[in-house]
């Protein structure tokens, strides 16, 4: 037991017998929230990655002939006012919506963790980090992303960067008040006295240890990107038109609601189901590893 | 009190000076020629140069940087481009449309979100805690700009309740500006609403596991009692908190609301002015705002110092 403290829990749990390894995996498929969230990300996950085999139509094709068709049998979703098949772009978009989304959270896990780690484990640096983090936590979230987008031009990979640089600070922020606890457990108080080095101890030790309310919050800053993202791209700042993105269609329809709800309902439809996906995913992730968390701000 | 006043300040102040430069910074994001761009394309080489003059693109950036801080201490935030006329102007001008939109938003959020969380945790794990939490995290869910279209849709096409947006002065008619705020100001509160109701909920649900509830309950206090006196305090902290951050997200918020709606305010502007590259705006704007929340936080911060004197040894 002693040679499993001094490696940290990592190490501890996997020397356990598997029937307690796989206890966290158990009790995160009972939360029936949990269960729900999987499904319905699951489904829009689905769409995206599939979404050339299950599109009946190209989602750029223009039918001039068949433009504002209410849903039904030819086209299911209905279609704009340029007669593309609402559905298949829904799919389309999908790939880009969650893209975008993921994209964002793989930035924000790695450029978060390490600014949070420096700044938790190497004290000199914490007050310059934090007050920078601070600064860009000032402005509102979606109104600095605007902004930065705004600034970079419309496309995909400015978004990804807009809505990075918002969500970075939010993610170094948790991850260095987790590592102000871990830092001073038992276990790295005593890899320090072995003489570990800074590095093998962040990484052994602080890192392995700080991961539960790391991947609680990136899963509620994926639905934030969700959402901000298709606000981008209804002001338009995101990808541009024609291609098809959750925020691109609602402002394409916004100017037909009168005759042609459809446009923007299913797109707006596609991003609740998403973002409340993401959400119960989080707080079952929330209450099964980290029942300490509470519900994080926007 | 005082040693404690005076080092939360003195933490502001760097973090207020950041926020003046990344304001600043956000002209000098714009790839290339940041001139060219705001003039557009099919523009004379005459008028990019009018507006790099114009913007004081063409001098050293120390210089330009010189010229931010002058103007900020003169109360001058720059001239709009699209507009033609002073940032401040432009804000201040639209504030009487937009401050009552987010004051009636703020209204809604405290008047359903407080109350639905602390029902939902008086009565946990019943149907009513399941139908609030349900309904909350629908609130979160839902893209507000998306829910505004389908109001719209609702009560204003098909129902025809409700104006289906635009904007009536209050000194014109006060009935028919009442009837422009009230969709508007139910899809900026959603998001809000939502997220108080939870985080009152989760403090709740703490405090009532708390020993001094218990101890309360044990001297045989009537049941409102324990809660109004005992619980609701301790409540109020997290939850003021949340009300300090929904300044900023009722702010953002208005950038689609008011779009959707066609409400001249401010959010419209900033709208616009991302829309048509007026970066003064844009640095306005997120000057204005950030420095308001940097404020908002250090004043609340202190509000608790008086009322909880934990936090100041904390």
């Amino acid at each position: 037991m002693a040679e499993a403290a001094l490696a940290g829990d990592g190490a501890a749990i996997a020397a356990l017998p598997p029937a307690r390894r796989f206890a966290t995996t158990r009790r995160l498929f009972g939360h029936r929230l949990f269960v729900t969230g999987l499904i319905l990300f699951g489904a829009m996950l689905f769409l995206a990655l599939a979404a050339e085999w299950i599109a009946p139509h190209n989602p750029m094709r223009m039918q001039f002939r068949a433009r504002f068709r209410p849903p039904g049998e030819a086209f299911l979703f209905g279609t704009d006012n340029f007669g593309r098949d609402i559905f298949s772009r829904l799919c389309f978009g999908a790939r880009l919506s969650l893209g975008i989304g993921f994209a964002v959270v793989l930035a924000t896990g790695i450029a978060g963790t390490a600014i949070g780690l420096a700044a938790g484990y190497f004290r000199r640096l914490d007050e310059w980090l934090m007050r920078v983090m601070d600064a860009l936590m000032a402005f509102p979230a979606v109104m600095l992303a605007l902004a930065i987008a705004a600034a970079l031009g419309p496309s995909a990979a400015n978004a990804v960067i807009a809505l990075s640089a918002v969500y970075i600070p939010r993610t170094a922020r948790i991850v260095r008040a987790t590592v102000l606890v871990v830092r001073e457990m038992d276990y790295v108080q005593a890899a320090r006295a072995f003489g570990g080095r800074d590095h093998w101890i962040i990484l052994r030790h602080i890192l392995p240890n700080s991961l539960a309310p790391l991947i609680v919050q990136l899963t509620f800053i994926f639905a934030y990107a969700v959402l901000a993202e298709s606000i981008l791209s209804f002001l338009g700042v995101g990808p541009p038109p024609p291609t098809p993105t959750w925020g691109n269609m609602i402002a394409e329809g916004k100017d037909y609601i009168r005759e042609a709800w459809w446009i923007a309902m299913f797109p707006g439809l596609a991003i609740c189901l998403t973002v409340l996906g993401l959400n119960l995913l989080g707080d079952g992730l929330r209450d099964v590893l980290d029942p300490r968390l509470k519900v994080q701000q926007g | 009190m005082w040693w404690y006043a005076a080092r939360r300040i003195a933490a502001s102040v760097p973090v207020l000076l950041l926020v003046t430069l990344i304001s600043f910074s956000m002209m000098h994001l714009v790839p290339g020629d940041p001139a060219a761009a705001i003039a557009g394309a099919g523009a004379t080489n005459a008028e990019i140069e009018a507006i790099r003059t114009q913007l004081g693109l063409d001098q050293p950036f120390l210089v330009q940087l010189g010229h931010w801080y002058g103007g900020l201490l003169r109360g001058d935030l720059g001239r709009s481009i699209l507009l033609n006329r002073p940032v401040w102007q432009a804000i201040v001008e639209r504030l009487p449309i937009t401050l009552p939109l987010a004051l009636f938003a703020l209204l809604l959020t405290l008047a359903i979100g407080i109350p639905a969380g602390i029902i939902a945790a008086l009565r946990a794990n019943t149907w009513v805690d399941q139908a609030v939490t349900g309904l909350a995290l629908l609130g979160v869910s839902v893209p507000s700009f998306w829910l505004a279209l389908m109001l719209i849709i609702l009560f204003g096409v098909h129902l025809e309740w409700l104006p289906t947006g635009g904007f009536v002065p209050f000194s014109e008619d006060p009935a028919a500006w009442a009837r422009t705020m009230v969709l508007p100001s139910i899809s900026l509160a959603l998001l809000q609403i939502g997220l108080l109701a939870r985080i009152t909920r989760g403090t709740m649900l703490e405090v009532l596991r708390q020993d001094y509830v218990r101890t309360a309950r044990a001297k045989g206090l009537p049941g409102w009692m324990v809660i109004g006196k005992h619980a609701l305090k301790n409540v109020m902290v997290p939850v003021v908190t949340v009300i300090g951050i929904s300044f900023g997200l009722l702010l953002s918020g208005s950038i689609v609301i008011e779009t959707v709606y066609g409400m001249p305010g401010i959010g419209r502007l900033i709208a616009n002015a991302i829309f048509g590259r007026d970066y003064p705006v844009i640095q306005g704007g997120l000057l204005l705002t950030g420095t308001m929340l940097v404020l908002l936080n250090l004043a609340v911060d202190l509000l608790y110092a008086v009322i909880d004197p934990r936090v100041r040894y904390g």
